[in-house]
């Protein structure tokens, strides 16, 4: 305990004043070299050609034969290579060889494996054929690294190593080797064997000829790397080192896609047989966690709890940065750098940023280099014209804020289901009901309201961009639409209650004269939700429609649309590649739900004999006027029976500082990273110019504090001699003040769960 | 002593199990093992042989409670409840449902929990202790009264409030501190000391209430009376004699909490982006990890139960006339 | 048509349960004695009027009505129907007669500009000044009348004159400070009045991303604050009370059995506790919607369930302390003696135990109000609060936190839910200390 009590009080006073003056000048000068105190990473990092960037939540897996998010793709995109790329500016969009000296050549085969005409009848197989580059490496990696006898030095670890490693990087030695055909094949029988969870296997096993034997096959137990590699699936053949092929069923033009997705990037058998180590699996050190691969980066540190970093893969030299293909509205610059050797930049910092609005403040303060755009902070930097035109607030410009906007390859709709006793079925009363509430829905509403504008309200189920998206005096959606000067007009409501009386319900009463009740299924609970719900029930409102909103947890609502359990429901599809196959078979009748046990996507259970059979045809066919007609008649033909309010396709706002270039929107690309530039002494710049710290508040506060000192001191010298003076009258007041000390709560106090310090 | 630790611990168990009963019990009345299968393989279209698949790989393809398909002393045994049940009173957490190895996180997660966590603590003891002692010193005044309401005022605002205005002011406005963020080593103290800040702010009321009612209590009891009127000085009074003997209410106080600020605070963590145990464990929640949120609990149930023996112990440290011995 | 939700019901049963309570509270003049002496202290006055004035807003918000035009309102909905119609299209400011943000605005001529739109509902003609002069002056009206009623009444109890009764309360020589009392009634009228008559032409405290008024937002979130505060005591109430009286009193396994269930759910971190118990509900409502015919319903299912939960983890602490004191009464001469003389347990229990720990649950109950209110906008952030449609100021900061981060600030939301959370809740603290300082028998006997 403190022993000299007598002297604390010529302490307290002196104390308190140096320990001000000392925290002052500490937080003065202490805290940067620039002058900057709320940067949330170092100077030195701000100096360097560092990207900053960020993720919400933590990708789950890297493994490219599981990853199937876009926060896993936007990483693991930047480190692995799969055969082909979309082309980084060229709309519509298209492939290019990734790792290969040419585009895939396809030979058309029979059931007998003879070779045929492409427009034969008897085709039944085609097989693509893929020559490697050879000039490709690895990143360096442990997995490669080998001794002098050419022995692996790390594919049996020590405890001892073990303790001492955090990633794989961590190891003294690292090797690298030339991408292999058979990489690639690895990859593809890792995606069949089902403790993978690969989410594609379920297509692949229906296109790719023997991979559903071959997975029957290796999934029921555990095979070694050896035999992994011995094995082989009957299709995909490895020709040499720099030559393979793979053959699929029948005539599937949209397979190209797939093989620019991380799916079918290449595996390095070293890789598997390093992590495959129990001491590193308990360490969180997997192929999930560490990818191996021979992009332009490679991931050094995957700490998901708080970052990532990404550093330039120093054996990549295949790329660079493309010459041509700019749309002519795009501005001319974009080519500045055109056949620089890629990467441009050296290092990409992920933070983890969970919350919108810290990850907006920080982006104005200028240390995240570019950000999406939150709703709310939308109009604070965007201003939306009436025709849905989007340009920068003022207030952004001054800060030399850029900005980019894409429609996305998405659609989200409101869905009824087809299989309801209500609002389902295909005769003309149910169909009125849902296109009586598909023009009630307002979406340009919704659209303005709750996106800023950020979307444009759909005709049908194919997004802008895509092949067969149409929107003209002649093509639009006239079931909900008429068409006007400025483009198709939503048609007044009145010809919706019309359409409702003719359904049945008058007035939007039943014919017992109750209001008609829907039920509308969402998983939204966020803050946002309320207004929104709310909204949809306006909408609904406006015919006299009673909608009862169930919204629940994710999982439940899966599980009711999977079950059918649903009469209105909200849902979104993202395009897996650039086709309106992809989008059209969400449509389709072997999809539907409860048709297919509930593994299908059609959530909505429409299932029309003619579409279907329609829908097979346009599978096959590669685009022209063919197969444009088609999609036309079946486009027609859901806007009458209008299965789905048809929704929305969001738009992608990102904004970036002008330090950061070569950026353009490119929703089907992953891998752009490596054509990014960055002018780091402009950012710090910058950084210093809009974060100087606000100082006078401290020395008020200083001030004040000094200021309380004197009055305190005297106010005790005083009733220290009163308590000299007077020790009986002090008791009186003494025992008043405990009385009050009991106020103290002993049981809230303590409690868990509220006020921040739970 | 050592008697009554281990009669202490092996009560522990039951409560644990109870622990765990509750735990199961809740999580899987909200989720089938294929609703988490389907949320973690995340595919646009899942086949029921995925859904096996994953069941398999991460345990959950046996029974909650009973085995029908086992004999004997199996049916209770081979269930996914004793399984696992087991492996927690191990201190083997396992793997979460997203893959992850779980000790490998708690332990990442743990320090940036503490750094928040203690500061918060050892500041906001000092602060409460010290502004009840000058309260003490001015009992009965305006100044008393005054700060009094003030506490009753700083207790009445949401939690919440503090955070959103201390954000909004401090990073915002004057440009302080950062937003939010964290960084280890050095550095880290430009991250922490907003939400110590707040933290210590926000429990000031109840704090220095509780503390001042504590020091009241013992400032009438007859050996400060015979001092004072010895004439000690009320400064060595209050230093000298009531730190002192008040401190030991204080400690044994607290002490029931110290093992839980390992578990991190949920709210500060979320907002202030502090990859700690509090906003894994709200990201648990939120996606449903039945791995992690049971690790979790059971974690905080046994830092409390252990909490409640240290409170126990500390009795008997400090207060000679508690024996555990009979 | 009257069409109460189940928890009008419950909220109107608990009424007149106190009601019930109160009267046979009034039989004894010990407790009577404690409750004068409880509203002795001018701030324990002025926090019960308060406290009141919510309660009431609760109240009237809990009287329901189906209407043909407009669905389900409540009195609270006619009195500022107004407000609770007149929708904006967007955020504005307290008092603007513009929205907040600019748009862009197409002119006749095909230009385009950035405007400031006019608001719909506001009458910016009217002058604030004059309005708020009416509002003082009527609410001084009515206050006077209502202290003159008062002042009669309490006259005629005590057998003084109007004038001489009168003029002690104006020195503040009455037992109860009336004097403070009046004053209180008088502010609340005002502000009362003020909001409720300027709300009429103006969005006193601003509209919401949608246009909703703010105030009518921060007005209707009363009845969820008041509801969770005061229903979830009431549900852990007999639990508490059933469980901590026979564990003190049976002791042996019961007592064993009880301490082992509150200690387990106890070291159960509260909020994960409170968050998988909420989805378990939101499992039950989905699977069973059948109960509920519409939105509000539903809601209201939610929150009777939320209240429900929170009852059902917040009884041990008082069980703990009903128990311990149970343990010590059962040593009590009186209690020893009754049993010696064969008097039943059921007998000891409503005669003698019952009585001595209503303090203990009394004190329990007040200050758990307030943790509960505040809690409510905890659990909303972690998303395990009130149902997203149902007005709350959980959901108020909620939605608030989002806006903070905007430029310029919206910071009306925030503020309102602030300031009435606050009051409510400073209220609630100020008068449970005094309860506790009055009821507490630890703190009377020194």
């Amino acid at each position: 305990m403190l022993s000299r009590p007598g002297r604390l009080q010529t302490f307290s006073v002196k104390g308190v004043f140096w320990l001000l003056l000392a925290l002052t000048l500490l937080t003065l000068t202490g805290c940067s070299e620039d002058g900057v105190w709320n940067r949330p990473y170092s100077d030195e990092q701000a100096r360097t050609n560092t990207l900053f960037s960020n993720f919400a939540t933590p990708p789950k897996h890297l493994d490219p034969v599981r990853s199937y998010s876009a926060n896993e793709w936007a990483i693991i995109s930047q480190v692995y290579e799969p055969p082909l790329q979309y082309h980084y500016f060229k709309r519509p969009y298209t492939l290019e060889p990734l790792t290969l000296t040419q585009m895939p050549q396809q030979r058309f085969l029979d059931a007998q494996g003879r070779e045929r005409e492409a427009t034969s009848e008897d085709v039944a197989m085609t097989e693509y054929h893929f020559h490697l580059r050879d000039d490709i490496r690895y990143h360096p990696h442990a997995a490669f690294a080998r001794d002098a006898q050419g022995r692996f030095l790390y594919h049996a670890l020590s405890e001892q190593q073990l303790d001492r490693i955090k990633r794989p990087a961590d190891l003294p030695e690292s090797g690298t080797r030339r991408l292999k055909a058979q990489d690639y094949t690895l990859a593809i029988k890792r995606m069949a064997i089902t403790a993978n969870h690969s989410p594609i296997l379920g297509t692949m096993r229906e296109l790719i000829v023997g991979l559903a034997d071959y997975s029957d096959r290796v999934s029921k137990k555990p095979l070694t790397i050896k035999q992994l590699r011995e094995s082989s699936v009957k299709g995909v053949e490895v020709h040499s080192d720099t030559h393979f092929s793979i053959r699929i069923h029948g005539r599937y033009p949209q397979f190209l896609y797939w093989l620019s997705m991380n799916f079918f990037a290449p595996i390095p058998w070293e890789a598997l047989a390093f992590y495959r180590q129990p001491g590193l699996v308990k360490k969180n050190l997997s192929l999930d966690t560490y990818p191996v691969g021979t992009g332009a980066y490679q991931l050094l540190d995957n700490n998901p709890n708080r970052q990532m970093r990404l550093v330039r893969n120093p054996h990549y030299q295949h790329g660079t940065y493309p010459t041509e293909g700019l749309p002519d509205e795009a501005d001319p610059d974009l080519l500045a750098d055109g056949g620089k050797p890629l990467p441009l930049i050296d290092e990409v910092v992920y933070l983890l940023e969970k919350e919108s609005v810290p990850l907006w403040n920080k982006f104005l303060q200028g240390y995240y280099d570019a950000s999406g755009v939150s709703s709310d902070s939308f109009d604070q930097a965007i201003s939306v014209s009436s025709q849905g035109d989007l340009s920068l607030t003022s207030e952004m410009q001054q800060k030399g804020i850029q900005f980019l906007s894409a429609v996305e390859p998405t659609v989200f709709y409101l869905g009824f289901n087809m299989d309801d006793p209500v609002v389902g079925g295909y005769d003309k009363t149910a169909r009125k009901l849902r296109q009586a509430i598909s023009i009630a829905v307002d979406m340009e509403e919704y659209i303005s309201i709750f996106l800023n504008g950020r979307g444009v309200a759909a005709q049908g189920p194919i997004p802008p961009g895509i092949y067969g998206y149409e929107r003209n005096r002649d093509h639009f959606n006239d079931v909900i639409y008429q068409w006007s000067d400025h483009g198709p007009v939503r048609r007044p409501l009145d010809e919706a209650r019309q359409l409702l009386a003719e359904a049945g319900y008058p007035d939007g009463k039943t014919p017992e004269g109750e209001p008609l009740t829907l039920y509308y299924d969402t998983p939204a609970t966020g803050p946002d939700a309320k207004s929104q719900l709310n909204w949809y029930r306006k909408q609904l409102a406006k015919l006299g429609i009673e909608l009862v909103i169930r919204a629940t947890d994710y999982n439940r609502f899966q599980e009711k649309v999977r079950g059918a359990k649903v009469q209105l429901f909200s849902w979104g599809w993202n395009a897996d590649y650039p086709d309106p196959e992809n989008f059209l078979f969400l449509l389709s009748g072997d999809q539907a739900v409860i048709n297919s046990n509930g593994s299908g996507v059609n959530a909505s259970n429409y299932d029309r004999p003619q579409f279907n059979q329609w829908f097979q045809q346009v599978k096959r066919m590669p685009n022209g006027p063919e197969r444009q007609a088609l999609i036309r008649k079946m486009v027609k033909l859901v806007q009458e029976d209008a299965p789905w309010v048809w929704g929305l396709h969001p738009k992608s706002v990102s904004l970036f500082h002008d330090w950061y270039r070569n950026v353009w929107a490119n929703p089907m690309a992953n891998n752009t990273l490596k054509y990014h530039r960055l002018e780091a002494a402009k950012r710090v710049e910058k950084q210093q110019a809009w974060n100087q710290p606000v100082v006078w508040p401290l020395w008020v506060l200083a001030l004040l504090i000094m200021a309380s000192v004197y009055p305190l001191v005297s106010a005790y010298r005083r009733r220290q001699r009163q308590t000299l003076v007077g020790n009986t009258a002090q008791n009186a007041v003494q025992n008043r003040a405990a009385d009050e000390s009991k106020a103290a709560p002993s049981t809230s106090s303590r409690k868990s769960g509220e006020g921040p310090s739970c | 002593m050592l008697a009554y630790m281990v009669r202490r611990l092996i009560y522990a168990v039951p409560i644990l199990i109870g622990v765990n009963l509750i735990t199961f019990a809740l999580f899987f009345m909200v989720n089938t093992p294929d609703d988490m299968a389907r949320a973690q393989l995340e595919a646009k279209q899942t086949t029921p042989e995925m859904i096996q698949a994953w069941k398999q790989s991460h345990g959950y393809d046996k029974p909650l409670f009973v085995n029908n398909e086992s004999s004997g002393l199996d049916t209770v045994t081979e269930t996914l409840f004793v399984q696992e049940s087991l492996k927690l009173f191990m201190l083997d957490f396992g793997q979460a449902d997203n893959g992850r190895q779980i000790s490998e996180d708690i332990q990442e997660r743990m320090w940036p929990s503490l750094a928040i966590a203690l500061p918060t603590f050892l500041i906001g003891l000092v602060t409460n202790i010290a502004l009840a002692l000058l309260i003490v010193l001015f009992r009965g005044s305006v100044l008393d009264t005054a700060t009094m309401i003030v506490a009753v005022a700083i207790m009445s605002i949401s939690g919440l409030f503090y955070i959103i205005a201390g954000q909004v002011l401090f990073s915002k406005m004057l440009h302080w501190v950062p937003i939010s963020g964290y960084e280890s080593g050095w550095e880290m103290w430009r991250f922490l000391i907003l939400p110590v800040a707040i933290g210590v702010f926000a429990g000031l009321g109840a704090g220095v209430r509780w503390y001042r009612s504590i020091f009241l209590e013992e400032i009438n009891k007859d050996y400060i009376r015979t001092a004072r009127a010895k004439g000690l000085s009320e400064i060595r009074l209050l230093f000298g004699h009531l730190l002192q003997n008040g401190l030991l209410p204080i400690l044994t106080g607290v002490v029931v909490i110290i093992p839980t600020l390992f578990m991190g605070s949920l709210i500060m963590e979320s907002f202030f982006g502090i990859p700690g145990l509090g906003s894994y464990t709200i990201d648990a929640i939120n996606a449903q990890d039945f791995g992690i949120v049971k690790a979790m609990v059971f974690l905080g149930a046994l830092l409390y139960i252990i909490g409640l023996i240290l409170t126990d112990l500390s009795y008997a440290f400090f207060d000679p006339r508690v024996r555990f011995d009979q | 048509m009257m069409a109460p939700l189940w928890s009008d019901y419950m909220i109107w049963l608990l009424v007149v349960a106190l009601w019930g309570w109160g009267l046979i509270l009034r039989r004894s003049p010990q407790v009577r004695e404690q409750w004068i002496q409880i509203f002795q202290s001018r701030i324990a006055m002025v926090s019960a009027i308060i406290l009141l004035a919510y309660a009431s807003v609760a109240l009237l918000d809990s009287v329901r009505f189906d209407t043909a035009q407009k669905g389900q309102i409540t009195l609270l909905d006619m009195a500022f129907e107004s407000i609770a119609t007149q929708s904006e299209r967007t955020y504005s400011a307290p008092f603007a007669d513009r929205e907040y943000n600019q748009s862009l605005v197409t002119r006749d001529n095909g230009d385009v500009e950035q405007q400031y739109l006019p608001l719909k509902w506001v009458q910016a003609e009217v002058s604030i000044g004059w309005a708020t002069l009416q509002v003082l002056l009527s609410a001084a009206l009515l206050t006077a009348l209502l202290v003159g009623l008062h002042l009669a009444w309490r006259a005629r109890v005590h057998k003084l004159g109007l004038a001489e009764y009168g003029r002690n309360v104006w020195r503040d020589q009455t037992r109860l400070p009336w004097r403070t009392a009046y004053v209180t009634v008088l502010l609340m009228l005002f502000v009362w009045g003020w909001l409720g008559y300027l709300s009429q032409f103006y969005h006193v405290l601003g509209t919401d991303k949608v246009g909703q008024d703010v105030l009518y937002t921060a007005i209707k979130s009363i009845r969820t604050g008041v509801l969770i505060g005061v229903l979830t005591t009431l549900v852990m109430l007999p639990l508490a009370l059933f469980l901590g009286i026979s564990a003190g009193l049976f002791k042996g396994w019961v007592d064993d059995a009880i301490q082992y269930l509150y200690t387990t759910l106890n070291s159960i971190p509260g909020v994960l506790l409170i968050a998988a118990a909420v989805l378990v509900m939101q499992t039950i409502l989905n699977n069973n919607p059948q109960w509920f015919g519409s939105t509000e319903e539903r809601a209201d299912l939610r929150l009777l369930f939320l209240v429900f939960i929170l009852g059902m983890t917040s009884w041990t602490g008082l069980c703990r302390l009903l128990r311990a004191e149970t343990l010590k009464l059962s040593q009590v001469d009186f209690v020893t003696s009754a049993r010696a003389f064969g008097v039943s347990r059921l007998t000891i229990i409503v005669r003698h135990i019952m009585p001595n720990v209503m303090h203990i649950v009394l004190i329990a109950v007040v200050l758990d109000f307030s943790g509960l209110v505040l809690a409510e906008a905890v659990l909303s952030y972690v998303g395990v609060g009130v149902d997203p449609t149902t007005h709350s100021w959980g959901n108020m900061i909620n939605q608030a936190r989002l806006e903070m981060a905007r430029e310029p600030m919206v910071w009306w939301s925030l503020f309102s839910a602030f300031v009435f959370m606050f009051l409510l809740v400073l209220a609630a603290n100020l008068f449970s200390d005094r309860v506790q300082k009055v009821l507490d028998p630890r703190t009377q006997t020194r």
